[in-house]
Protein backbone atom coordinates (compact mmCIF):
# COMPACT_ATOMS: atom_id res chain seq x y z
CA UNK A 1 0.00 0.00 0.00
CA UNK A 2 1.42 3.35 -0.99
CA UNK A 3 0.81 6.51 1.01
CA UNK A 4 -0.38 9.48 -1.05
CA UNK A 5 -0.86 11.83 1.90
CA UNK A 6 0.94 15.16 2.01
CA UNK A 7 0.90 17.92 4.62
CA UNK A 8 0.70 21.63 3.85
CA UNK A 9 1.41 23.80 6.90
CA UNK A 10 -0.19 21.31 9.28
CA UNK A 11 -3.12 20.50 6.97
CA UNK A 12 -2.94 16.87 5.87
CA UNK A 13 -4.42 16.08 2.45
CA UNK A 14 -5.37 12.57 1.32
CA UNK A 15 -3.40 13.26 -1.84
CA UNK A 16 -1.58 16.24 -3.36
CA UNK A 17 -4.09 16.82 -6.19
CA UNK A 18 -5.83 20.21 -6.03
CA UNK A 19 -7.84 21.63 -8.96
CA UNK A 20 -6.57 25.15 -9.57
CA UNK A 21 -8.52 28.34 -9.07
CA UNK A 22 -10.51 29.46 -12.09
CA UNK A 23 -10.73 26.00 -13.62
CA UNK A 24 -13.09 24.43 -11.11
CA UNK A 25 -15.61 27.16 -10.30
CA UNK A 26 -17.01 26.40 -6.84
CA UNK A 27 -16.97 22.68 -7.55
CA UNK A 28 -20.62 22.06 -8.49
CA UNK A 29 -20.13 21.52 -12.23
CA UNK A 30 -17.69 18.73 -11.46
CA UNK A 31 -19.73 17.31 -8.60
CA UNK A 32 -22.39 16.58 -11.26
CA UNK A 33 -20.14 13.97 -12.84
CA UNK A 34 -17.98 12.63 -9.99
CA UNK A 35 -17.60 12.70 -6.23
CA UNK A 36 -15.08 15.50 -5.83
CA UNK A 37 -14.26 14.35 -2.29
CA UNK A 38 -11.62 12.11 -3.87
CA UNK A 39 -9.50 15.25 -4.36
CA UNK A 40 -6.85 16.42 -1.90
CA UNK A 41 -8.60 19.80 -1.88
CA UNK A 42 -9.57 22.38 -4.46
CA UNK A 43 -8.91 26.06 -4.95
CA UNK A 44 -12.09 27.98 -5.62
CA UNK A 45 -12.65 30.75 -8.14
CA UNK A 46 -10.62 33.88 -7.37
CA UNK A 47 -12.67 36.17 -5.19
CA UNK A 48 -12.51 39.95 -4.83
CA UNK A 49 -14.27 42.41 -2.53
CA UNK A 50 -16.67 43.69 -5.20
CA UNK A 51 -18.55 41.55 -7.73
CA UNK A 52 -16.77 41.60 -11.09
CA UNK A 53 -18.05 40.92 -14.60
CA UNK A 54 -14.50 40.49 -15.85
CA UNK A 55 -13.30 41.27 -19.35
CA UNK A 56 -15.44 41.55 -22.50
CA UNK A 57 -15.53 38.49 -24.78
CA UNK A 58 -13.84 36.78 -26.53
CA UNK A 59 -11.88 35.74 -23.47
CA UNK A 60 -10.46 32.44 -24.74
CA UNK A 61 -8.02 31.42 -27.47
CA UNK A 62 -6.47 28.09 -28.30
CA UNK A 63 -2.70 27.65 -28.60
CA UNK A 64 -0.38 24.76 -29.35
CA UNK A 65 -0.71 22.46 -26.32
CA UNK A 66 -2.56 25.03 -24.33
CA UNK A 67 -4.90 27.97 -24.15
CA UNK A 68 -5.05 31.66 -23.37
CA UNK A 69 -7.66 33.15 -21.10
CA UNK A 70 -8.50 36.69 -20.17
CA UNK A 71 -11.48 36.10 -17.92
CA UNK A 72 -10.40 38.99 -15.70
CA UNK A 73 -11.40 37.70 -12.27
CA UNK A 74 -15.12 37.39 -12.89
CA UNK A 75 -16.65 36.54 -9.52
CA UNK A 76 -19.75 37.39 -7.48
CA UNK A 77 -17.80 39.27 -4.79
CA UNK A 78 -16.89 38.16 -1.27
CA UNK A 79 -20.32 38.78 0.30
CA UNK A 80 -22.02 36.42 -2.12
CA UNK A 81 -19.16 33.90 -1.98
CA UNK A 82 -19.47 33.70 1.81
CA UNK A 83 -23.26 33.93 1.87
CA UNK A 84 -24.17 31.67 -1.05
CA UNK A 85 -21.29 29.84 -2.72
CA UNK A 86 -19.53 28.45 0.36
CA UNK A 87 -22.69 26.94 1.91
CA UNK A 88 -23.47 25.29 -1.46
CA UNK A 89 -19.87 24.15 -1.84
CA UNK A 90 -19.89 22.54 1.62
CA UNK A 91 -22.74 20.32 0.53
CA UNK A 92 -20.66 18.77 -2.28
CA UNK A 93 -17.16 18.95 -0.77
CA UNK A 94 -16.46 17.95 2.80
CA UNK A 95 -12.73 18.65 3.09
CA UNK A 96 -11.01 21.98 3.75
CA UNK A 97 -10.80 24.11 0.58
CA UNK A 98 -8.17 26.50 -0.68
CA UNK A 99 -9.70 29.98 -0.71
CA UNK A 100 -8.29 31.99 -3.61
CA UNK A 101 -8.41 35.73 -2.96
CA UNK A 102 -7.49 38.58 -5.26
CA UNK A 103 -7.52 42.32 -4.92
CA UNK A 104 -6.76 45.76 -6.25
CA UNK A 105 -5.21 47.28 -3.14
CA UNK A 106 -3.35 46.04 -0.07
CA UNK A 107 -6.38 46.96 2.04
CA UNK A 108 -8.72 44.94 -0.17
CA UNK A 109 -6.49 41.86 0.07
CA UNK A 110 -6.38 42.19 3.85
CA UNK A 111 -10.14 42.75 4.20
CA UNK A 112 -11.11 39.77 2.02
CA UNK A 113 -8.52 37.42 3.51
CA UNK A 114 -9.53 38.44 7.03
CA UNK A 115 -13.15 37.64 6.27
CA UNK A 116 -12.52 34.34 4.48
CA UNK A 117 -10.18 33.29 7.31
CA UNK A 118 -13.20 33.06 9.64
CA UNK A 119 -15.11 30.74 7.32
CA UNK A 120 -15.56 27.13 8.31
CA UNK A 121 -14.16 24.77 5.72
CA UNK A 122 -11.39 27.07 4.54
CA UNK A 123 -8.08 25.25 5.02
CA UNK A 124 -5.63 27.50 3.24
CA UNK A 125 -5.81 31.06 1.92
CA UNK A 126 -4.18 31.38 -1.50
CA UNK A 127 -3.47 35.03 -2.23
CA UNK A 128 -3.41 35.73 -5.94
CA UNK A 129 -0.91 38.51 -6.55
CA UNK A 130 -0.41 37.37 -10.11
CA UNK A 131 -3.53 37.76 -12.28
CA UNK A 132 -2.25 38.98 -15.67
CA UNK A 133 -5.72 39.93 -16.95
CA UNK A 134 -6.71 42.91 -14.84
CA UNK A 135 -5.42 46.37 -15.53
CA UNK A 136 -4.62 47.58 -12.07
CA UNK A 137 -3.80 45.50 -9.05
CA UNK A 138 -3.56 41.78 -9.72
CA UNK A 139 -0.18 40.92 -11.15
CA UNK A 140 1.39 44.26 -10.29
CA UNK A 141 1.59 43.16 -6.63
CA UNK A 142 3.44 40.01 -7.60
CA UNK A 143 6.09 41.53 -9.81
CA UNK A 144 8.20 43.23 -7.15
CA UNK A 145 9.54 41.74 -3.91
CA UNK A 146 8.52 44.86 -1.97
CA UNK A 147 4.86 44.89 -2.97
CA UNK A 148 4.58 41.09 -2.66
CA UNK A 149 5.93 41.40 0.89
CA UNK A 150 3.58 44.27 1.66
CA UNK A 151 0.50 42.23 0.69
CA UNK A 152 1.84 39.23 2.61
CA UNK A 153 2.35 41.24 5.79
CA UNK A 154 -1.08 42.84 5.54
CA UNK A 155 -2.81 39.49 5.05
CA UNK A 156 -0.81 37.70 7.75
CA UNK A 157 -1.73 40.44 10.25
CA UNK A 158 -5.44 39.63 9.95
CA UNK A 159 -5.49 35.85 9.44
CA UNK A 160 -4.97 32.69 11.46
CA UNK A 161 -4.97 30.10 8.68
CA UNK A 162 -1.99 29.25 6.46
CA UNK A 163 -1.38 31.92 3.81
CA UNK A 164 0.05 30.87 0.45
CA UNK A 165 1.12 33.60 -1.93
CA UNK A 166 0.37 32.77 -5.57
CA UNK A 167 3.16 34.10 -7.74
CA UNK A 168 3.41 35.27 -11.33
CA UNK A 169 5.91 33.75 -13.75
CA UNK A 170 6.05 37.08 -15.61
CA UNK A 171 9.05 38.28 -13.59
CA UNK A 172 12.81 38.30 -13.93
CA UNK A 173 13.61 36.74 -10.54
CA UNK A 174 10.92 34.49 -9.10
CA UNK A 175 13.21 33.38 -6.25
CA UNK A 176 13.61 36.94 -4.94
CA UNK A 177 9.84 37.41 -4.82
CA UNK A 178 9.30 34.07 -3.10
CA UNK A 179 11.96 34.93 -0.52
CA UNK A 180 10.33 38.31 0.11
CA UNK A 181 7.02 36.56 0.77
CA UNK A 182 8.67 34.07 3.12
CA UNK A 183 10.45 36.85 5.02
CA UNK A 184 7.12 38.69 5.32
CA UNK A 185 5.58 35.66 7.01
CA UNK A 186 3.97 33.66 4.19
CA UNK A 187 3.28 30.02 5.14
CA UNK A 188 3.76 28.78 1.61
CA UNK A 189 4.11 29.66 -2.06
CA UNK A 190 1.80 28.74 -4.96
CA UNK A 191 3.22 28.94 -8.45
CA UNK A 192 2.86 29.55 -11.31
CA UNK A 193 -0.04 31.69 -12.46
CA UNK A 194 -0.39 31.96 -16.26
CA UNK A 195 2.22 33.37 -18.62
CA UNK A 196 1.18 36.44 -20.58
CA UNK A 197 0.64 35.75 -24.26
CA UNK A 198 -1.50 36.60 -27.27
CA UNK A 199 -2.88 35.27 -30.55
CA UNK A 200 -3.87 37.21 -33.68
CA UNK A 201 -6.81 36.28 -35.91
CA UNK A 202 -5.39 36.21 -39.45
CA UNK A 203 -8.69 37.02 -41.16
CA UNK A 204 -9.61 39.93 -38.90
CA UNK A 205 -5.95 40.99 -38.47
CA UNK A 206 -6.72 41.67 -34.83
CA UNK A 207 -6.03 39.97 -31.50
CA UNK A 208 -8.27 36.93 -30.92
CA UNK A 209 -8.85 37.99 -27.32
CA UNK A 210 -10.68 41.27 -26.80
CA UNK A 211 -8.32 42.12 -23.93
CA UNK A 212 -5.44 41.72 -26.47
CA UNK A 213 -3.37 39.60 -24.08
CA UNK A 214 -4.29 36.60 -21.99
CA UNK A 215 -2.69 34.10 -19.67
CA UNK A 216 -1.18 30.97 -21.21
CA UNK A 217 -1.84 27.65 -19.48
CA UNK A 218 -1.85 23.98 -20.36
CA UNK A 219 0.97 21.51 -21.09
CA UNK A 220 2.83 24.22 -23.05
CA UNK A 221 3.81 25.93 -19.77
CA UNK A 222 4.72 22.81 -17.75
CA UNK A 223 8.52 23.02 -18.25
CA UNK A 224 8.52 26.71 -17.31
CA UNK A 225 6.45 26.02 -14.20
CA UNK A 226 8.69 23.11 -13.24
CA UNK A 227 11.81 25.26 -13.58
CA UNK A 228 10.29 27.97 -11.38
CA UNK A 229 9.21 25.47 -8.71
CA UNK A 230 12.79 24.20 -8.76
CA UNK A 231 14.20 27.72 -8.31
CA UNK A 232 11.77 28.63 -5.54
CA UNK A 233 12.49 25.36 -3.71
CA UNK A 234 16.13 26.37 -3.64
CA UNK A 235 15.23 29.82 -2.34
CA UNK A 236 12.73 29.17 0.48
CA UNK A 237 12.01 26.71 3.29
CA UNK A 238 8.20 27.02 3.27
CA UNK A 239 6.10 24.51 1.29
CA UNK A 240 5.30 24.99 -2.38
CA UNK A 241 2.12 24.20 -4.27
CA UNK A 242 3.32 23.64 -7.83
CA UNK A 243 1.12 24.18 -10.87
CA UNK A 244 1.25 24.93 -14.58
CA UNK A 245 0.24 22.44 -17.26
CA UNK A 246 -0.07 19.45 -14.94
CA UNK A 247 -2.09 16.82 -16.84
CA UNK A 248 -1.02 13.38 -15.59
CA UNK A 249 0.08 11.64 -12.39
CA UNK A 250 3.58 11.55 -13.88
CA UNK A 251 3.47 15.35 -14.02
CA UNK A 252 2.50 15.41 -10.33
CA UNK A 253 5.54 13.30 -9.44
CA UNK A 254 7.76 15.52 -11.58
CA UNK A 255 6.49 18.68 -9.85
CA UNK A 256 7.08 17.09 -6.45
CA UNK A 257 10.60 16.00 -7.39
CA UNK A 258 11.26 19.64 -8.32
CA UNK A 259 10.12 20.70 -4.85
CA UNK A 260 6.33 20.90 -4.69
CA UNK A 261 4.53 19.49 -1.63
CA UNK A 262 1.17 19.56 -3.43
CA UNK A 263 0.16 20.15 -7.01
CA UNK A 264 -2.66 22.08 -8.63
CA UNK A 265 -4.30 20.94 -11.85
CA UNK A 266 -5.66 23.75 -14.02
CA UNK A 267 -6.46 23.81 -17.71
CA UNK A 268 -6.64 19.98 -17.84
CA UNK A 269 -9.98 20.18 -15.97
CA UNK A 270 -11.44 22.27 -18.78
CA UNK A 271 -10.67 19.86 -21.62
CA UNK A 272 -11.35 16.73 -19.59
CA UNK A 273 -13.74 17.32 -16.69
CA UNK A 274 -12.56 14.03 -15.18
CA UNK A 275 -8.86 14.97 -15.38
CA UNK A 276 -8.27 15.57 -11.66
CA UNK A 277 -10.12 12.40 -10.69
CA UNK A 278 -8.09 10.38 -13.19
CA UNK A 279 -4.85 11.81 -11.77
CA UNK A 280 -5.92 10.87 -8.21
CA UNK A 281 -6.69 7.32 -9.38
CA UNK A 282 -3.51 7.01 -11.43
CA UNK A 283 -1.21 8.30 -8.70
CA UNK A 284 -0.90 5.09 -6.57
CA UNK A 285 -0.12 3.06 -9.71
CA UNK A 286 2.58 5.50 -10.79
CA UNK A 287 4.02 5.42 -7.26
CA UNK A 288 4.19 1.62 -7.35
CA UNK A 289 5.83 1.72 -10.76
CA UNK A 290 8.44 4.15 -9.45
CA UNK A 291 8.89 2.39 -6.08
CA UNK A 292 7.61 5.34 -4.10
CA UNK A 293 6.10 4.29 -0.78
CA UNK A 294 5.47 7.66 0.82
CA UNK A 295 4.79 10.54 -1.49
CA UNK A 296 6.28 13.03 0.99
CA UNK A 297 9.66 11.28 0.63
CA UNK A 298 10.11 12.58 -2.91
CA UNK A 299 9.51 16.29 -2.31
CA UNK A 300 12.50 18.07 -3.81
CA UNK A 301 14.04 14.67 -4.50
CA UNK A 302 15.58 15.72 -7.82
CA UNK A 303 17.76 18.27 -6.04
CA UNK A 304 19.88 15.46 -4.58
CA UNK A 305 20.41 13.75 -7.92
CA UNK B 1 -23.36 16.60 -18.83
CA UNK B 2 -22.15 13.18 -19.87
CA UNK B 3 -18.79 12.05 -21.23
CA UNK B 4 -19.35 9.47 -23.98
CA UNK B 5 -17.37 7.92 -26.80
CA UNK B 6 -19.16 8.03 -30.17
CA UNK B 7 -18.32 6.22 -33.41
CA UNK B 8 -18.44 8.15 -36.65
CA UNK B 9 -20.83 6.65 -39.19
CA UNK B 10 -20.76 9.25 -41.97
CA UNK B 11 -19.26 12.64 -42.67
CA UNK B 12 -20.21 14.37 -45.91
CA UNK B 13 -20.24 17.85 -47.41
CA UNK B 14 -23.87 18.89 -47.88
CA UNK B 15 -23.26 22.52 -48.94
CA UNK B 16 -20.32 24.83 -49.42
CA UNK B 17 -17.93 24.25 -46.45
CA UNK B 18 -20.81 22.66 -44.55
CA UNK B 19 -20.63 19.05 -43.34
CA UNK B 20 -23.13 16.64 -41.89
CA UNK B 21 -21.65 14.13 -39.44
CA UNK B 22 -23.61 11.19 -38.09
CA UNK B 23 -22.38 9.36 -35.01
CA UNK B 24 -23.51 6.40 -32.99
CA UNK B 25 -23.34 6.39 -29.20
CA UNK B 26 -25.31 7.08 -26.06
CA UNK B 27 -27.59 10.05 -26.72
CA UNK B 28 -29.52 9.92 -23.46
CA UNK B 29 -29.96 13.31 -21.87
CA UNK B 30 -29.61 15.28 -25.13
CA UNK B 31 -32.28 17.95 -25.79
CA UNK B 32 -33.04 20.37 -28.67
CA UNK B 33 -30.89 23.49 -28.58
CA UNK B 34 -28.11 21.85 -26.61
CA UNK B 35 -24.61 21.25 -27.91
CA UNK B 36 -21.85 18.70 -27.67
CA UNK B 37 -18.15 19.44 -27.10
CA UNK B 38 -15.83 17.29 -29.18
CA UNK B 39 -12.25 16.41 -28.39
CA UNK B 40 -10.03 16.32 -31.48
CA UNK B 41 -6.56 14.81 -31.74
CA UNK B 42 -3.93 17.53 -31.90
CA UNK B 43 -6.17 20.32 -30.63
CA UNK B 44 -6.10 21.40 -27.01
CA UNK B 45 -9.61 22.74 -26.65
CA UNK B 46 -12.76 20.87 -27.58
CA UNK B 47 -15.02 22.10 -30.39
CA UNK B 48 -18.60 22.97 -29.38
CA UNK B 49 -21.14 21.93 -32.06
CA UNK B 50 -24.91 22.31 -31.80
CA UNK B 51 -27.12 19.24 -31.95
CA UNK B 52 -28.98 18.97 -35.27
CA UNK B 53 -30.83 15.71 -34.71
CA UNK B 54 -30.75 12.74 -32.38
CA UNK B 55 -32.55 9.53 -31.65
CA UNK B 56 -31.71 6.58 -29.44
CA UNK B 57 -28.11 5.68 -30.27
CA UNK B 58 -27.74 8.15 -33.13
CA UNK B 59 -26.57 11.77 -33.28
CA UNK B 60 -26.41 14.15 -36.25
CA UNK B 61 -24.24 17.26 -36.23
CA UNK B 62 -23.91 19.86 -38.95
CA UNK B 63 -20.88 22.10 -38.84
CA UNK B 64 -19.21 24.69 -40.97
CA UNK B 65 -15.49 24.53 -41.67
CA UNK B 66 -14.22 27.81 -40.25
CA UNK B 67 -10.74 26.97 -38.96
CA UNK B 68 -8.18 24.23 -38.40
CA UNK B 69 -10.29 22.29 -35.90
CA UNK B 70 -13.39 22.02 -38.07
CA UNK B 71 -11.16 21.35 -41.10
CA UNK B 72 -9.69 18.39 -39.23
CA UNK B 73 -13.22 17.26 -38.29
CA UNK B 74 -14.16 17.26 -41.98
CA UNK B 75 -11.30 14.83 -42.70
CA UNK B 76 -12.53 12.20 -40.23
CA UNK B 77 -13.87 9.00 -41.74
CA UNK B 78 -16.22 6.17 -40.82
CA UNK B 79 -15.20 4.24 -37.73
CA UNK B 80 -13.36 7.15 -36.08
CA UNK B 81 -13.98 7.24 -32.33
CA UNK B 82 -14.69 10.63 -30.77
CA UNK B 83 -14.75 11.72 -27.14
CA UNK B 84 -17.83 13.91 -26.62
CA UNK B 85 -19.28 15.83 -23.72
CA UNK B 86 -23.03 15.72 -24.32
CA UNK B 87 -26.09 17.36 -22.84
CA UNK B 88 -24.39 20.77 -22.63
CA UNK B 89 -26.33 24.02 -22.33
CA UNK B 90 -29.92 24.71 -21.37
CA UNK B 91 -31.56 24.09 -24.77
CA UNK B 92 -34.85 25.49 -26.01
CA UNK B 93 -37.93 25.52 -23.82
CA UNK B 94 -40.91 24.36 -25.92
CA UNK B 95 -43.51 25.14 -23.24
CA UNK B 96 -44.22 28.78 -24.22
CA UNK B 97 -44.37 28.12 -28.00
CA UNK B 98 -48.15 28.39 -28.51
CA UNK B 99 -49.83 26.69 -31.46
CA UNK B 100 -47.80 28.23 -34.29
CA UNK B 101 -44.18 28.82 -33.32
CA UNK B 102 -41.79 30.31 -35.88
CA UNK B 103 -38.30 28.84 -36.22
CA UNK B 104 -35.63 31.09 -37.75
CA UNK B 105 -32.20 29.68 -38.54
CA UNK B 106 -29.36 31.44 -40.30
CA UNK B 107 -26.36 29.61 -41.80
CA UNK B 108 -24.64 27.58 -39.08
CA UNK B 109 -27.69 28.43 -36.93
CA UNK B 110 -29.98 26.27 -39.07
CA UNK B 111 -29.08 22.83 -37.59
CA UNK B 112 -30.51 23.27 -34.06
CA UNK B 113 -33.87 24.22 -35.62
CA UNK B 114 -34.21 20.68 -36.93
CA UNK B 115 -34.34 18.82 -33.60
CA UNK B 116 -36.48 21.64 -32.22
CA UNK B 117 -38.96 21.34 -35.12
CA UNK B 118 -39.29 17.62 -34.45
CA UNK B 119 -39.85 18.21 -30.74
CA UNK B 120 -42.52 20.86 -31.37
CA UNK B 121 -44.31 18.68 -33.91
CA UNK B 122 -44.32 15.76 -31.49
CA UNK B 123 -46.09 18.07 -29.02
CA UNK B 124 -48.80 18.77 -31.61
CA UNK B 125 -47.60 22.28 -32.49
CA UNK B 126 -47.60 23.57 -36.08
CA UNK B 127 -44.28 25.32 -36.64
CA UNK B 128 -43.22 27.46 -39.59
CA UNK B 129 -39.54 27.66 -40.46
CA UNK B 130 -37.39 30.29 -42.17
CA UNK B 131 -33.89 29.25 -43.23
CA UNK B 132 -31.47 32.01 -44.21
CA UNK B 133 -28.27 31.63 -46.23
CA UNK B 134 -25.88 33.89 -48.10
CA UNK B 135 -26.27 32.22 -51.48
CA UNK B 136 -27.63 29.13 -53.27
CA UNK B 137 -24.41 27.13 -52.80
CA UNK B 138 -24.73 27.33 -49.02
CA UNK B 139 -28.33 26.10 -48.77
CA UNK B 140 -28.79 22.82 -46.89
CA UNK B 141 -31.54 20.77 -45.24
CA UNK B 142 -34.37 22.43 -47.21
CA UNK B 143 -35.81 19.03 -48.16
CA UNK B 144 -35.36 17.65 -44.64
CA UNK B 145 -37.29 20.59 -43.17
CA UNK B 146 -39.96 20.39 -45.89
CA UNK B 147 -40.53 16.75 -45.02
CA UNK B 148 -41.45 17.91 -41.51
CA UNK B 149 -43.00 21.32 -42.20
CA UNK B 150 -44.80 22.40 -45.38
CA UNK B 151 -44.38 26.08 -44.38
CA UNK B 152 -40.64 26.18 -44.98
CA UNK B 153 -39.17 29.41 -46.40
CA UNK B 154 -35.63 29.79 -47.70
CA UNK B 155 -33.96 33.16 -48.11
CA UNK B 156 -30.61 34.02 -49.68
CA UNK B 157 -28.90 37.36 -49.18
CA UNK B 158 -27.84 37.53 -52.83
CA UNK B 159 -31.16 36.29 -54.17
CA UNK B 160 -29.61 33.29 -55.91
CA UNK B 161 -32.19 30.98 -54.32
CA UNK B 162 -35.60 31.32 -52.66
CA UNK B 163 -36.66 34.67 -51.30
CA UNK B 164 -34.15 37.44 -51.92
CA UNK B 165 -32.96 39.08 -48.73
CA UNK B 166 -32.66 38.18 -45.07
CA UNK B 167 -34.71 35.99 -42.76
CA UNK B 168 -36.43 39.16 -41.55
CA UNK B 169 -37.81 39.70 -45.08
CA UNK B 170 -39.65 36.40 -44.80
CA UNK B 171 -40.92 37.10 -41.28
CA UNK B 172 -43.57 39.50 -42.74
CA UNK B 173 -45.26 36.56 -44.44
CA UNK B 174 -45.78 34.54 -41.30
CA UNK B 175 -48.24 34.75 -38.42
CA UNK B 176 -46.77 33.18 -35.33
CA UNK B 177 -47.43 32.75 -31.63
CA UNK B 178 -43.77 32.63 -30.50
CA UNK B 179 -40.35 32.26 -32.10
CA UNK B 180 -37.05 30.44 -31.75
CA UNK B 181 -33.88 31.58 -33.49
CA UNK B 182 -30.20 30.77 -33.94
CA UNK B 183 -27.68 32.39 -36.25
CA UNK B 184 -24.98 35.06 -36.51
CA UNK B 185 -25.36 37.95 -34.08
CA UNK B 186 -26.35 40.58 -36.71
CA UNK B 187 -29.21 38.29 -37.73
CA UNK B 188 -30.26 37.76 -34.11
CA UNK B 189 -30.35 41.53 -33.59
CA UNK B 190 -32.46 41.98 -36.73
CA UNK B 191 -34.86 39.25 -35.62
CA UNK B 192 -35.05 40.86 -32.19
CA UNK B 193 -36.06 44.15 -33.79
CA UNK B 194 -38.54 42.65 -36.23
CA UNK B 195 -40.26 40.14 -33.98
CA UNK B 196 -43.77 40.85 -32.67
CA UNK B 197 -43.93 38.11 -30.01
CA UNK B 198 -41.69 36.78 -27.30
CA UNK B 199 -39.07 34.24 -28.27
CA UNK B 200 -35.79 32.47 -27.56
CA UNK B 201 -32.34 33.20 -29.02
CA UNK B 202 -29.40 30.83 -29.15
CA UNK B 203 -26.00 32.52 -28.82
CA UNK B 204 -22.48 31.60 -29.77
CA UNK B 205 -19.25 32.52 -27.96
CA UNK B 206 -15.68 31.28 -27.82
CA UNK B 207 -15.64 28.76 -25.00
CA UNK B 208 -12.99 27.24 -22.80
CA UNK B 209 -14.67 24.26 -21.18
CA UNK B 210 -18.29 24.32 -22.43
CA UNK B 211 -19.72 23.19 -19.09
CA UNK B 212 -19.65 26.26 -16.88
CA UNK B 213 -16.31 25.99 -15.09
CA UNK B 214 -14.00 28.55 -16.68
CA UNK B 215 -16.20 31.66 -17.07
CA UNK B 216 -14.72 32.06 -20.56
CA UNK B 217 -18.02 32.82 -22.32
CA UNK B 218 -19.94 35.00 -19.87
CA UNK B 219 -22.44 37.55 -21.18
CA UNK B 220 -24.56 40.20 -19.48
CA UNK B 221 -28.32 39.77 -19.28
CA UNK B 222 -31.07 41.77 -17.61
CA UNK B 223 -31.05 39.13 -14.88
CA UNK B 224 -27.32 39.19 -14.24
CA UNK B 225 -24.27 37.52 -15.76
CA UNK B 226 -24.84 34.24 -17.56
CA UNK B 227 -22.43 31.68 -18.92
CA UNK B 228 -23.36 31.10 -22.57
CA UNK B 229 -22.29 27.44 -22.26
CA UNK B 230 -24.14 26.55 -19.08
CA UNK B 231 -26.92 29.10 -18.38
CA UNK B 232 -27.35 29.52 -22.19
CA UNK B 233 -26.82 29.19 -25.07
CA UNK B 234 -30.56 29.95 -25.21
CA UNK B 235 -31.71 33.25 -23.74
CA UNK B 236 -35.21 34.69 -23.81
CA UNK B 237 -35.98 37.91 -25.66
CA UNK B 238 -36.83 39.60 -22.37
CA UNK B 239 -33.44 39.02 -20.76
CA UNK B 240 -31.12 39.95 -23.64
CA UNK B 241 -28.83 42.97 -23.37
CA UNK B 242 -27.28 43.81 -26.76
Amino acid sequence: MVNTQVTLSGLTLDNPVIPASGTFGYGYEFAEIYDINCLGSFSFKGTTREPRFGNPPPRIAETASGMLNAVGLQNPGIDKVIGEELPKLRRVFHKPVVANISGFSVEEYAECCGRIDREEGVGIIEVNISCPNVHCGGMSFGTSPESAAEVTRAVKAVTTKPVYMKLSPNVTDIAAIARACEDAGADGISLINTLMGMRIDLKRRAPVIKNTTGGLSGPAVFPVALRMVWQVYNAVKIPIIGMGGVTTADDVIEMMLAGATAVEVGAANLVDPLASKKIVEELPHVMERLNIENLTDIIGGAHNG
Amino acid sequence: MRNEVFTLRSNREIAKNTFEMTLSGDTSGIAPGQFVNIRLDGFYLRRPISVCDYSEGSLTLIYKVVGHGTEYMSSLTQGARLDLLTGLGNGYDTAPSGERPLLIGGGAGVPPMYALAKALISEGKMPTVILGFNSAGEVFYEDEFKALISDTYVTTADGSYGIRGFVTDAMDRVRYTYFYTCGPEPMLRAVYGKSVTSGQFSFEERMGCGFGACMGCTCRTKYGNKRVCKDGPVLTKEEIVW
